[in-house]
């Protein structure tokens, strides 16, 4: 089955980002496609590469571009989100892609189901 | 349909407005804060028992247990991990994140 | 169009499937900034041809209370934009009559018109849709 997943909440300050991240490891372990991860809201804070957590905590930003590098997974933050909270391109992780909300619009068009994770 | 509820039901009223709009036949799944609606002596265990007739509730095992709250859930919550929670998105035709 | 829609065609790349999408605002505007990007992802979805409800539930229905005047917090009134929708074809906006009444409302008080769902009645709506945004 084909998922879209839509992640409103910044990384560390909100569980949705992990909640997200977690849906989407055992989606793809099971076998499953992710036609998108979708990043609107705070949610944009979850590529910039400026991310520098604790050592002993986990990367949130790393293990997403980590996913991208491994399944292909295509992470998309949103371009007006982004623009509002100074995610550009000069500061994206490796694996983020900034693009429109029409891309939104068109994983819940071809996406089997679209699972939303956020406060 | 899959409700997913994220919100502790003692702070918020998103399980309230969950449970009011769910068809019956629908499932419940409690996530995050969530599922401190499904433990024994909070707030919602009345209301959610009286659902649990009309609604199948499940509680993501991970979160409970990260929380402590892995050996007070209520008799007849199911639990699941990740890969569950998987499962019961594909198992429903629709979902709805109650954020 | 082709940026605020993410350079997609939308002649190729939706290839004629109409899915029932309902976005479901359930947040009171300007306390968060959820109402007002909800609205903007709304506005998007107009040019994919769907078929879009609106819902709004909970504090989502203060997202319509008439005389919102925001000069003085210094932020931007998004409310006359739900008077635009119809223009873009975006003509179902449902509020569930529970809320309404919870919050001393009628229909009286929102800038536009709205089809008053009771829950039952909202619960068969959302039953009935393809893809579930909330915000």
């Amino acid at each position: 089955m084909k998922f879209g997943i839509l992640v409103n909440e910044g990384p560390y300050n909100h569980q949705a980002a992990d909640t997200a991240y977690q849906f989407a490891k055992a989606a793809l372990e099971k076998g499953h496609e992710i036609h998108r991860v979708f990043f609107y809201h705070d949610g944009v804070n979850n590529a910039t590469k400026l991310t520098e957590p604790p050592q002993d905590d986990r990367h949130i930003v790393n293990r997403w571009s980590k996913m991208a590098e491994e399944h292909g997974v295509d992470l998309v933050v949103c371009v007006a989100a982004g623009l509002r909270r100074g995610i550009v391109d000069d500061n994206l992780a490796p694996g983020f892609r900034i693009s429109g909300l029409g891309q939104l619009v068109e994983t819940g068009i071809q996406a089997d189901r679209t699972v939303t994770f956020g406060d | 349909m899959l409700h997913i509820v994220n919100k502790s039901p003692s702070e918020r009223n998103t399980l309230d407005s969950c449970l009011r709009m769910a068809k019956k036949g629908s499932t419940i799944l409690l996530i995050e804060d969530g599922v401190y609606g499904a433990t024994k002596g909070g707030v919602a265990e009345n209301k959610l028992k009286a659902a649990m007739a009309d609604v199948k509730v499940y509680a993501l095992w991970p979160d409970l247990e990260a929380r402590g709250m892995q050996d007070s859930v209520i008799d007849g919550i199911e639990q699941v991990d990740y890969n569950g929670f998987v499962d019961l998105v594909v198992a429903d035709k629709n979902v709805q994140s109650w954020l | 169009m082709t940026e605020s829609t993410g350079g997609i065609d939308m002649d190729e790349d939706s290839s004629g499937t109409v899915k029932k999408f309902a976005f479901v605002n359930r947040k009171a505007p300007y306390g968060t900034i959820y109402a007002l990007e909800s609205l903007e992802v709304v506005l998007i979805s107009a040019a994919f041809d769907q078929d879009v409800s609106l819902v709004f539930a909970d504090d989502g229905v203060y997202e319509l209370k008439k005389g919102q005047a925001t000069k003085a917090v210094g932020m931007k009134n998004f409310s006359p934009t739900y008077r635009a929708l119809e223009g873009y074809d975006i003509e179902k906006l449902f509020v569930e009559k529970e809320s309404m009444e919870a919050r001393g409302l009628t229909v009286d008080d929102l800038v536009v018109p709205v089809e008053v769902l009771t829950s039952e009645e909202m619960a068969t709506l959302l039953d009935e849709q393809d893809v579930v945004l909330s915000f």
